[in-house]
């Protein structure tokens, strides 16, 4: 099963080595991890995904508290949240009729177009990983040139804040 | 008013109270050195930087002071690393200044220019790179807060050579330091001490384990209070020596691998655990999946992480120490354990017919018999500094410890080479104390060049190399678990009262217990500093350190400390492991 930590940290030179290193030390399995900004300036937001069949969440948390950096980590696998990822995914199509057929799927998954070239398309996807997934299942057949996703960032919804002020 | 960089560390320095740091400078620090003199910081030149690290360790754990190393970059710094390693797993406040590379030059492979910050990260409680002196001072500040305060432990500032060179208007930090994710913890979770009472109370085969949490929150009186309130008695882990007095009658004596072997029976048969600042170190259990079976487990540490980290708990409390002792002892009732205890004393007086104290004299000199020796003379008033070894195990069974910080040694690491220089920093601490350290002849030749140290300084020290011309630890387990197969263990040593000699330090060679009495009782007249070479026996049943619980055993699957003079360890082992019974019990 996965699970999802969000955790603030200070944004200062070396803190995402200091994390990552973390993980390498006491050997967890990171399945994936995003950074951005906040609302507040000086800190930053990291979603952490970890496999916690092979890794004891808590343990995680515990240990990136040791972190100095680390302001707070909030397990939000069991509320009410949102999780998303973003894709951008360049296809080849190069007319006939993969070209429209591939704007039929684009519509079905509520993704977008972002590029037109001769030979390829690229598409805008967002959404849980899930939904990525499918989308790229069925692009695969008209053949994938490149592809990025961010990784899941994560929001529990409702009511609070992330407490940090 | 304008200071520069290399002014405002020893400013903050001597604002932070330091009084003494050990280091060796180079080409990115001696810009940092220049101006020491004009400030009240002594500075003691050590003769690798590997001894800085470990003295400032040893100063740390013998005052409860930070302890402060300083190097230059490159190979300085790396010199460190050892005793960085070794302060972070004993959690050992020092704090550790080096140089680096000027900051237009960082990443370029400059002289001397190593990336500290990157290779000390995973054995620091934090680290910083200065990369502009208006920050320099706030830095040095939380470095120190941070190194003393929650869990101790070391932290580095790396300040390139600009830094320090450049000048700034110095402003004096506020005490309260900017950091918004760090908040040591105090008083325990009262619902869940609540919920510790009501076990202690019901308990009737308590067990108390003692750890180096008791001495670092300064719980000792709380501990002894907690202990003779509820008549529990009180197993300790070799850091956790000092935290109870070894005299007192509830004390169990060592646990562990090398523990006694009542002890660790008592901790097998109990059917409650107190865990006080401790961490279940894989020396201490045992097998896991065979600890303490029957016991419910309280625990109390001051880093989460360490709960429920390899022994599942019934009650854990994170908190310090001190402070959720004295959260418990209103709710705990005084109690009387007479039974368990007296059962306790049986399996005491069995481990003491075993003891080497009381085997006949037989011309050969054991170890045991020259530290019962050193404790008996100093009347277990002295600060022992062990290295790492066998000798170390002897000392923390034969130099009980009544009092916090009077054993220094290096036990998570188990760093070799240790002794001598954290011996430096001792008796800097405590230069009116009786400071010993004693060493295998292996981890002193680790670190000897620093006797040049111990002169320099006319630091009163007393050094005992407990010499079998062997890796005894090593060439021990050969011994039992590799057909006695002695590769790489045999040892060539100098001759060691010589090379005493050669530093201006009067030496003596001891071969027999008589000598060796003599020997010490001459070396604590001396004034300065005095080296005794003990010539111990080199194998078989007296070189070998009993009890143990061999890798992979229950902690209660001890080989015992022999009876007899037994021919070789094959005879000892079939009738002389012992399997603890197994108890009705309740709670079982």
């Amino acid at each position: 099963m996965q699970s999802t930590l969000v955790a603030l940290v200070e944004d200062k030179p070396g803190v995402l080595t200091r994390v990552a290193s973390l993980f390498r030390r006491r050997n967890y399995n990171i399945e994936s991890l995003t950074v951005g900004h906040t609302e507040n300036p000086g800190v930053s937001r990291m979603t952490i995904v970890v496999d916690s069949n092979r890794t004891n969440v808590e343990k995680v948390a515990q240990n990136l508290y040791k972190l100095v950096n680390v302001i707070k980590v909030e397990d939000v696998t069991e509320q009410p949240n949102v999780l998303r990822d973003l894709a951008l995914i360049k296809v080849h199509a190069n007319g006939g009729s993969s070209r429209s057929e591939i704007m039929q799927l684009v519509d079905t998954f509520r993704a977008r177009v972002v590029d037109v070239a001769l030979d390829s398309l690229m598409i805008e996807a967002t959404g849980t990983e899930d939904k990525i997934d499918g989308l790229v299942e069925v692009l695969r057949p008209y053949g994938i040139v490149e592809m990025v996703r961010t990784g899941r960032v994560a929001m529990a919804r409702g009511k609070s804040g992330n407490g940090h002020k | 008013m304008k200071k520069t960089g290399a002014e405002i560390v020893w400013t903050m320095l001597e604002h932070e109270g330091v009084e003494v740091a050990f280091g060796i400078p180079g080409g990115t620090i001696m810009h940092t050195y220049h101006p020491r003199q004009d400030y009240g910081v002594h500075h003691v030149l050590v003769r690798h930087e590997q001894c800085a690290a470990h003295a400032a360790d040893g100063y740390a754990r013998a005052s409860g002071k930070v302890g402060v190393a300083i190097a230059t970059s490159g190979p300085g710094a790396t010199n460190l690393v050892t005793g960085i390693a070794t302060a972070m797993m004993d959690s050992s406040p020092i704090v550790c200044i080096t140089g680096q590379v000027s900051t237009p030059v960082i990443g370029t492979d400059a002289f001397q220019e190593v990336d500290i910050t990157g290779i000390t990260l995973p054995i620091t409680k934090h680290n910083y790179l200065v990369s502009d002196v208006e920050e320099l001072a706030e830095v040095i500040h939380e470095a120190f807060y941070i190194a003393r305060s929650g869990r101790p432990g070391p932290v580095l500032v790396d300040i390139p050579k600009d830094v320090q060179q450049k000048s700034t208007e110095f402003v004096l930090p506020d005490d309260d330091v900017d950091l918004p994710g760090y908040r040591p913890v105090g008083k325990g979770d009262t619902g869940l001490v609540a919920k510790a009472a009501q076990l202690i109370n019901q308990a009737e085969r308590p067990v108390i384990l003692a750890g180096q949490g008791v001495i670092m929150s300064g719980a000792m009186d709380a501990l002894r209070a907690f202990a003779e309130k509820t008549d529990t008695p009180v197993a300790l882990t070799l850091l956790g020596k000092g935290g109870f007095p070894e005299s007192h009658p509830l004390a169990l004596a060592l646990m562990g691998m090398h523990g006694e072997v009542f002890a660790n029976r008592a901790i097998q048969q109990a059917d409650l655990l107190l865990a006080f600042g401790m961490r279940f170190d894989d020396r201490v259990t045992g097998r896991l999946d065979a600890y303490a079976p029957f016991a419910q487990k309280i625990h109390v540490d001051m880093d989460a992480a360490e709960l429920n980290k390899v022994v599942q708990t019934d009650v854990a409390i994170h908190g310090d120490l001190r402070q959720v002792l004295e959260q418990l002892l209103p709710l705990v009732f005084p109690n009387d354990h007479a039974m368990w205890l007296e059962r306790i004393e049986e399996w005491r007086a069995q481990s003491r017919k075993r003891n080497i104290i009381n085997r006949p004299e037989n011309g050969h000199l054991v170890a045991a018999h020259f530290i019962n020796e050193i404790w008996e003379a100093t009347e277990g008033q002295a600060i022992v500094v062990t290295d790492v070894g066998q000798h170390q195990m002897w000392v923390a069974q034969y130099y009980l410890n009544d009092h916090p910080r009077s054993l220094i040694t290096s036990g998570g690491q188990g760093t070799m080479g240790f002794g001598l220089p954290a011996a430096i920093g001792a008796q800097m601490a405590c230069p009116n104390k009786e400071v010993w350290v004693i060493a295998g002849d292996g981890g002193f030749q680790m670190t000897m060049h620093d006797l040049a140290t111990i002169v320099q300084e006319r630091l009163p020290i007393r050094i005992a190399i407990s010499n079998n011309h062997y890796l005894g630890m090593v060439r021990q387990w050969q011994e039992f678990f590799y057909d006695k197969r002695y590769e790489a263990t045999p040892l060539l040593g100098p001759d060691f009262v010589k090379v005493a000699e050669a530093y201006g330090i009067p030496a003596w060679r001891a071969q027999n217990r008589r000598e060796a009495r003599e020997a010490i009782a001459t070396a604590r007249a001396c004034n300065g500093p005095a080296l005794i070479d003990f010539e111990i026996a080199q194998e078989g049943d007296e070189a070998n350190v009993y009890p143990m619980v061999p890798t992979g055993a229950a902690l209660h699957e001890m080989i015992e400390r022999p009876a007899y003079v037994a021919a070789d360890y094959k005879s000892l082992t079939s009738h002389q492991i012992e399997q603890a019974p197994v108890m009705d019990t309740t709670l079982a």
